[in-house]
């Protein structure tokens, strides 16, 4: 049963186009992870889900309704949070701050408990509760962003090349972790990445991008286990 | 120096007046990130309007008060039909200087031409506060008056930006309008709430401002005030609403005792600001309190 | 082999004798309109130079007019210059102001220069009121009848004054012209559109940022000095005056035209126009033409004489390339393109 799907999606900004009738999905409670070189598209893919590309078409369906065409905030509320590349994170507010903000659209009274529930699970973030966002080095701006997106108990997660400028040390703890809240919460989540070994590791479908068009697709097994597919384009 | 005393305290006076409309000169740069040469008039409107319903026979404080409604209203729809289109960082400035310009001849132009009749040259408006001194402390009771509202203005604005959802996605936008837009607020409608702010702000500046001495105020009365108030929202950065209280203060008491002990300045005490203007820009373009503003070459 | 622009010919000399023949035709006041236009279109003229070519925006240019106009006007009155001698030296001094102000422009921008050319303008008449004091002690000097005269003796006095702004005013306007064809104006151009490129070809910026400053503030200059003979007066006693010229100015740039030549004429022509239509309501001209900037950043951005030569290349564009025949089912669609995009 998918989540997300793209169907035929081509898009761009200003008058270029970046992704070329492209098509993939992903099932509720899996982890799809984007791949591909510098320049394939897998950025534009995430952003064409949100709605925050110059010019879009084709269609993106989610939980079986259309949401082509719709504006970005809209998209946030229906259940989507994206983690941007860069992490996005509102640099002058505090952390506290941050996280209230991704809790900000949910109608409920459990902002509390997940404020709580989020700090235990990153005591890091805890301690600079009061900290400018802004201030506080790469790896915990994403632990926060990463939080931020979770405080608004999306069904799908996007994440945007989580970790570009991390230690392998902290890029490792971070995957652990995404990967034991997709096991526990059945999270959906859509990744892109250019580590491609790790992101394999947790997800269960695998797509591969070049220039735009989808080169290769499978189950992340078929994926590591095809060798020109890891020569070509998986570096491994 | 009780000479000393009472210019220090007459610049508060008119100091908070410039805070107050420093304010929302800041309230309208942090949320659209342009400087509103039509503020005064804007708030000169909103004068006029409180002016009118004094006239119909409501008492000063609840014209006051519906003025403030109305240039709320009238505020968030000048940024969605006549600014949304120019602002953000990738417009063209000389685009927003020639529309808050036009702005500034037209709105000044339309309070004149529906409230003024042919013949007459000024209107009264009421006092807000009782003429007199406070008894035992020799201040005016108007500038305390003036201080106390600047004061409450300062308060409710403090309770809405940090204690609320609305003020905190307020600043959300203020920050990053792209994040603000993944967490599901819609920036259009914070964009206008600033400019709703800033003119319900300017409407009690420019109450207050009419509301000295006689009473009697005509289409002229801030033009002048918008000078000081940008000098005194540069001194304190453009971006913070602290630095536009305590800057507001500041230029208003230098002006008092500028115009008292600086005679060779006589005439031309609006030099100060300019010159204050000027040295901020150059030297520290964001003021005592602002953060990271200005684009210098 | 290019042809000789024979329509352009024939109407520039039509136009010409027109503006030669004109003042006999009418009354006295008339012709002080005319006049009026004329020294408001030079003022024009010069902030196009600076903020339409050059992209510094200035909203204190009536403080140069201003300054022009009391030079003059110091000069005639208190030591007895013949006008027409006090114009150049007021084109000078005015420069010498633009040079200084040039120099904080270069590092202060967009909407910040913009308020600090408003500052300057609204602190211009108080200074000129603690140094000037005319009789009365209000600072407004009034050179006499005489010293203000055609210096011609067969001539009247307002033909006189109309023909003297016109050959000033058509000697600016051919200057401007002129320049912005050759090297100096391409570079002054360059700056407003690319500055940091402008820079790696070898343009002196901050020079010609400097230059186009003081060149435009001796333009209003020049306008204040004429209109001391036009007017009959230099007058500080309303604060707000010089603010208010300066806005004028920008008015007529704006919907004249920015960056045309045309531009600044048609826009005062305007501008006096609409202010006469309406002088029983003091009000209704800055309602209208404040309204008008506001409608014209969104209609026409070009103003009406850029708004007028975009639509004849749109025109001519069609002319010349019959549109092109409708993609067959065949064509392969566009590969995708070279430029670098974001992952």
């Amino acid at each position: 049963m998918s989540l997300i799907e793209l169907r035929a999606v081509s898009g761009g900004y200003g008058q270029v186009n970046v992704l070329e009738k492209l098509s993939l999905s992903v099932d509720e409670g899996e982890v799809g992870v984007i791949l591909g070189a510098n320049g394939a598209g897998k950025t534009t893919t995430l952003r064409a889900i949100c709605g925050m590309l110059d010019r879009c078409s084709g269609e993106v369906i989610f939980d079986g309704s259309s949401i082509s065409g719709s504006a970005t905030q809209a998209i946030a509320r229906a259940g989507i949070a994206h983690v941007p590349q860069g992490r996005g994170t509102f640099g002058d507010l505090s952390v506290d701050e941050n996280l209230r903000l991704g809790a900000i659209s949910r109608k409920d009274q459990g902002t509390e408990a997940d404020l709580d529930r989020w700090y235990e699970a990153f005591p890091r973030l805890a301690e600079r509760r009061t900290q400018a966002a802004g201030s506080m080095s790469g790896g915990e701006q994403q632990m926060l962003a990463i939080a931020r997106a979770l405080m608004s108990r999306p069904r799908l997660l996007l994440l945007d090349e989580p970790s570009l400028g991390l230690a392998p040390l902290i890029t490792r703890d971070l995957f652990d972790r995404l990967g034991e809240i997709n096991r526990t919460e059945g999270l959906t989540m859509l990744v892109v990445e250019q580590n491609a070994g790790l992101a394999l590791e947790i997800a269960h479908r695998g797509y591969v991008l070049e220039t735009g068009r989808i080169v290769a697709q499978g189950t992340s097994d078929e994926l590591a286990a095809d060798e020109d597919v890891r020569k070509a384009y998986l570096g491994f | 120096m009780g000479l000393f005393i009472d210019q220090f305290f007459n610049g508060i006076g008119t100091g908070v007046v410039y805070a107050s409309v420093a304010l929302a000169l800041v309230i309208i740069y942090r949320t659209t990130g342009l400087l509103n040469f039509a503020q005064g008039e804007m708030a000169l409107f909103s004068t006029f309007v409180t002016w009118w319903f004094t006239d119909q026979g409501l008492g000063i404080v609840p014209a006051l008060l519906v003025s403030i409604v109305l240039s709320f209203i009238a505020g968030g729809l000048i940024e969605r039909i006549i600014i949304r289109p120019v602002e953000g960082p990738t417009k063209n400035p000389l685009s927003v200087v020639i529309i808050t310009l036009g702005m500034f001849l037209a709105i000044n132009a339309l309070a004149a031409l529906i409230f003024i009749k042919p013949g007459q040259e000024a209107l009264q408006m009421p006092l807000l506060f009782p003429s007199g001194d406070v008894p035992g402390i020799g201040i005016q009771k108007a500038i305390v008056g003036r201080a106390a509202v600047l004061a409450i203005e300062c308060l409710l604005l403090w309770i809405l930006l940090q204690k609320t959802k609305i003020g905190l996605s307020l600043r959300a936008v203020a920050s990053n309008p792209e994040s603000a837009k993944l967490v599901g607020i819609n920036p259009g409608a914070m964009l206008m709430l600033g400019w709703a702010l800033a003119a319900a702000l300017g409407a009690v500046a420019g109450t207050l401002a009419a509301s000295r001495g006689t009473g009697a105020f005509d289409t002229s009365l801030m033009q002048q005030v918008l000078v000081f108030s940008f000098a005194a929202a540069a001194l304190g950065g453009f971006d913070s609403p602290l630095g536009a209280v305590v800057g507001g203060l500041i230029v208003g008491v230098a002006d008092s005792l500028t115009i008292q002990y600086v005679g060779f300045l006589d005439g031309i005490e609006l030099a100060v600001p300019f010159a204050l203007i000027l040295i901020v820009l150059l030297v520290r373009p964001n003021g005592l309190f602002g953060r990271n503003i200005v684009e210098r070459v | 082999m290019t042809k000789l622009p024979w329509f352009r010919i024939v109407a520039g000399i039509v136009l010409a004798a027109v503006a030669l023949a004109l003042p006999y035709f009418n009354d006295p006041d008339i012709n002080t309109v005319f006049a009026q236009v004329m020294y408001l279109a030079i003022a024009a003229m010069g902030l196009n130079l600076l903020t339409g070519f050059n992209g510094q925006i200035s909203i204190g240019h009536g403080a140069f007019f201003g300054i022009g106009a009391f030079t003059s006007a110091i000069l005639v009155v208190d030591h007895g210059w013949p006008i027409e001698a006090t114009i150049p030296v007021a084109a000078l001094i005015s420069a010498g102001v633009g040079v200084v102000v040039g120099f904080p422009a270069l590092r202060v921008k967009g909407l910040y220069l913009a308020l600090i050319t408003l500052g300057l303008a609204v602190l211009f008449p108080r200074v000129v009121e603690k140094f000037v004091e005319g009789p009365g002690g209000v600072p407004l000097l009034q050179p006499t009848r005489l010293q203000v005269s055609s210096t011609i003796s067969s001539m009247a006095d307002d033909i006189y004054r109309y023909y003297v702004v016109l050959l000033v005013m058509a000697l600016l306007y051919f200057l401007a012209w002129n320049l912005l064809r050759s090297r100096a104006g391409r570079a002054m151009i360059a700056v407003r559109d690319q500055e940091v490129a402008a820079s790696t070809v070898g343009v002196n910026v901050a020079g010609v940022k400097i230059s186009t400053f003081a060149l435009s503030a001796a333009y209003a200059g020049v306008a204040g000095s004429l209109s001391v003979l036009v007017d009959r007066a230099a007058n500080a006693a309303n604060p707000l005056l010089y603010f208010q010229r300066s806005i004028e100015f920008l008015i007529a740039v704006v919907i004249g035209g920015t960056a045309t030549i045309a531009g600044p004429l048609l826009g005062s022509m305007l501008l006096v126009a609409i202010r006469r239509r309406t002088s029983d309501t003091e009000a209704m001209a800055p309602a209208l033409l404040g309204g008008a900037l506001i409608v014209v950043v969104y209609v026409l951005p070009d103003g009406i004489v850029g708004g007028y030569l975009r639509l004849k290349a749109y025109v001519l564009k069609r002319r010349a390339a019959p549109p092109a025949p409708p993609p067959s089912a065949n064509d392969v669609p566009n590969p995708t393109p070279s430029t670098p995009s974001p992952t």
